[in-house]
């Protein structure tokens, strides 16, 4: 299959093209994600290509957004809303939450919603406290839903197919801090580009990666660091800089979760680290620990280790002594390693 | 702590709406404007809605005082739909006493009746052509009678019995009924708003010819989801009617709390420049035109409507409140826009179409039905008696594909049900 160098907002775009194109059910729709092509450009050219009734913008009610998609898709489509910033979405969450996940279960499966809601998600690109949050944790906790993160501009595309066409409800948060380039959380160095990294050679064609699987970023024996989205990147920056064994499991979905996959890395190293840029407490990685400890509680050497954001809003200017970056990760290497 | 008036300004009030009559005062309903029949015409349906705000304040009405049909909304039914029209809504009456009285007796969780305004959905449904899609509440049973679904299907959701079609999974009456054009009941109100819109731009972006119906309580027009979906259907001339059914009361909660001390519902269209009608919910007729006028408009790409069933809540809001507390007994018998069946029935009478004798015979014919219907969905079970679907089934359709996780619990219920009987319990 041909392949293209692309960053993580051309896979993204790729994907719907590809989508829009395969099934005529595909419905784009969100603020400002049409003419325009969306604040991120992540919907860039395709209204143009597609149709106005395929590809449009909607007013500013994220509960609209999310009711309408959950209309549409009863009535057979398979709508794609954007949500402009994770920030945003919880004027639509009783939809998403009470609606969209439940239709399934609470109809018998009379109707059926799949609905794929992206939205970016995270921070490092000086957001603040509303354009910066990582609200995972709410869409997993919530029955009936799916939630996607993925790390380079190849699952990306690959995943984001994969969404739409599965039958229930995702959630895609995109780590918008890495549209445009792997981060490293070194935030003092140059950025690099995506056409640096292996992840931005993308196929142009259509593919899929099934949901639930996990990556193994990097193999090793020391420890296990489960992370996704622009973690995945941190962690590995760090790991490579500390010259650390750490075997790097990229999550890639939520839920479900490769929980195989986790067992059987913790099981060899013998040590968990998890890493999440969200707040710490009912975080993802309080979930992640609580399945370690009871699934490979015998084969621990030492607690598992939690770095994430701190339980504060995100802060503007003190947004890198907010994020979880090299400072903090190599902290809790050094407390992991030494028991 | 709270700061003091500076000297020189009046102190502000907070105002707290209080509905006029209390348990124990006479309801007095002589200042409810009712005009006489056509003071508010029928416009042409290609009408642009700001040429017809009055229709938002006025009221749609059909039969006169004297129980004729009159005036331009007129339209004009034919003796046996509007025979079909009052045994639907008997039908319905009949099927809320009995389930009613069932839960009474134990036999199920909750039920919630809707005397008095049986005609906002049966003569809507009536209206309707019957493959467009309704995005109901939870008080429009009458929609599933109309459409003839089965009535064993609802008892058994209501008992949540094995024969119930939604696993008993949903609180009695969250029917789903695709097939029937009738959409999963939530619970959660007026999510259904912006669905029914979703469901109508889905429609027209398909050039298809079926149109969406959505309903929804005076209470709940104060949710979010109402004004999103007005928004949406104006901003995309979306092919769906929005339906406000003014019953008055939202539980305890007097429409006041809603906003009506100042505006009607039905002017709540004005703002968002689509049609709005404020139609007399208790005259079957008018809302079968009100409905079929709106209709003909999204039909013909004239856009949304938003009717409001000006009616009234004639029993509590479900089996859980005792209206008698917060409310006259006697204001449902003062109301002074009569009941919807005892005029539907005064007009087919008026006409020489009806009389005392075969309505007798109907009510009776109707119990009987019910009564048997019952017994047959009693088969099945009733709530809490062990003909409940299998455990299994409280996994199942969380998703298409069950996870690692939901088969692990599944797992877990059947062991805590061996703990419970045993090691030889079997699922099956």
């Amino acid at each position: 299959m041909a392949t293209k160098t692309m960053n993580m907002i051309e896979a993204i775009n790729s994907a719907m093209d590809i989508m829009l194109e395969r099934d005529p059910e595909v419905v784009i729709m969100g603020e400002d994600v049409g003419y325009f092509g969306g604040v991120f450009r992540a919907t860039a050219g395709l209204q143009n290509k597609h149709g106005k009734t395929r590809v449009f913008d909607t007013p500013i009610t994220e509960c609209g957004i999310i009711g309408v998609g959950v209309g549409m898709a009863a009535y057979g489509l398979r709508p794609v809303p954007e949500i402009q910033f994770a920030d945003y979405i919880y004027p639509g969450l009783d939809q998403l939450v009470s609606e969209a996940a439940r239709m399934r279960y609470r109809s018998a499966g009379d109707f059926i919603c799949p609905m794929t809601v992206r939205s970016p998600f995270g921070g490092g690109i000086f957001g603040g406290q509303t354009h910066s949050q990582s609200p995972e944790s709410l869409f997993t906790h919530i029955c009936g839903i799916k939630t996607v993160i993925p790390a380079t501009p190849y699952d990306a595309k690959g995943l984001l197919i994969a969404a739409i066409e599965d039958n229930d409800p995702v959630i895609f948060f995109e780590p918008k801090r890495i549209y445009n380039g792997p981060f490293s959380g070194y935030y003092d160095r140059p950025v690099e580009p995506w056409s640096k990294h292996e992840g931005s050679d993308v196929p142009e064609d259509y593919y899929r990666i099934e949901l639930g699987k996990a990556a193994t970023i990097r193999e090793g024996q020391a420890v296990t660091v489960l992370c996704y989205g622009t973690m995945v990147h941190v962690v590995k920056a760090v790991v490579a800089d500390l010259g650390i064994d750490a075997e790097i499991i990229d999550l890639r979905c939520l839920l479900p979760l490769d929980i195989k996959a986790i067992e059987a890395s913790v099981k060899k190293t013998g040590r968990c680290m998890v890493v999440h840029e969200a707040t710490r407490t009912s975080g993802f990685g309080a979930e992640l620990a609580a399945l370690v400890q009871e699934r490979c509680f015998y084969h621990l050497e030492a607690p598992v280790e939690r770095v994430t954001g701190f339980d504060t809003p995100y802060p503007h200017s003190l947004e890198w002594a907010y994020f979880p970056g090299p400072i903090r990760i190599a902290r809790a290497f050094d407390k992991i390693m030494k028991d | 702590m709270a700061q003091r008036p500076k000297d020189n300004l009046a102190p502000l009030r907070l105002h707290i709406p209080e509905p006029k009559f209390r348990p124990g005062d006479k309801a007095d309903f002589s200042d409810i404007v009712i005009p006489p029949v056509d003071v508010n015409q029928r416009p042409d349906e290609h009408v642009n809605p700001s040429d017809i705000h009055p229709l938002s304040y006025g009221l749609v009405r059909v039969l006169d005082d004297d129980h004729q049909a009159k005036g331009s909304w007129n339209p004009g039914l034919d003796p046996d739909k509007l025979r079909l029209m009052l045994r639907n809504m008997l039908t319905v009456r009949a099927f809320d006493d009995r389930m009613f009285r069932a839960q009474r007796q134990g036999k199920t969780s909750f039920y919630m009746k809707s005397f008095g305004e049986e005609a906002t959905s049966v003569a809507t449904t009536m209206a309707l052509h019957r493959d467009d899609m309704c995005f109901p509440s939870y008080r429009q049973q009458g929609i599933l009678i109309t459409r003839d679904y089965p009535m064993v299907h609802m008892m058994n959701q209501i008992y949540s019995n094995r024969g119930d079609k939604l696993k008993g999974r949903q609180l009695p009456i969250m029917y789903s009924a695709k097939d029937y054009g009738f959409f999963s009941v939530s619970g959660n109100l007026t999510t259904q708003y912006p669905q029914a819109v979703g469901w109508a731009m889905a429609s027209a972006s398909r050039a298809d010819t079926r149109i969406s119906a959505v309903w929804c309580g005076d209470g709940s027009t104060a949710e979010g989801d109402f004004h999103s979906a007005l928004t949406f259907a104006a901003v995309y001339n979306a092919p769906v009617i929005f339906q406000v059914v003014n019953n008055q009361w939202a539980i305890s909660s007097f429409s006041g709390f809603a906003g009506s001390e100042r505006t009607t519902f039905a002017a709540r269209a004005i703002g968002y420049g689509i049609a709005g009608l404020r139609v007399d919910g208790n005259d079957a007729l008018a809302v079968y035109a009100a409905m079929q006028w709106a209709a003909d408009r999204a039909r013909t790409n004239n856009g949304p409507t938003l009717i409001e069933y000006f009616t009234y809540r004639g029993e509590g809001h479900s089996t859980s409140d005792d209206p008698n507390a917060y409310r006259p007994a006697e204001e449902y018998a003062s109301w002074p826009l009569g009941d919807p069946v005892d005029r539907l029935k005064a007009h087919l009478v008026k006409l020489g179409e009806w009389d005392d004798d075969r309505h007798a015979a109907l009510l009776t014919e109707l119990s009987d039905q019910v009564k048997a219907t019952q017994k047959e969905a009693e088969k099945n079970g009733i709530l809490g008696h062990g003909l409940n679907h299998s455990f299994e089934t409280m996994f199942e359709d969380v998703f298409e594909e069950m996870p690692w996780h939901l088969k692990e619990q599944c797992e877990q219920v059947l062991e805590e049900q061996r703990d419970k009987f045993g090691p030889d319990w079997s699922a099956q």
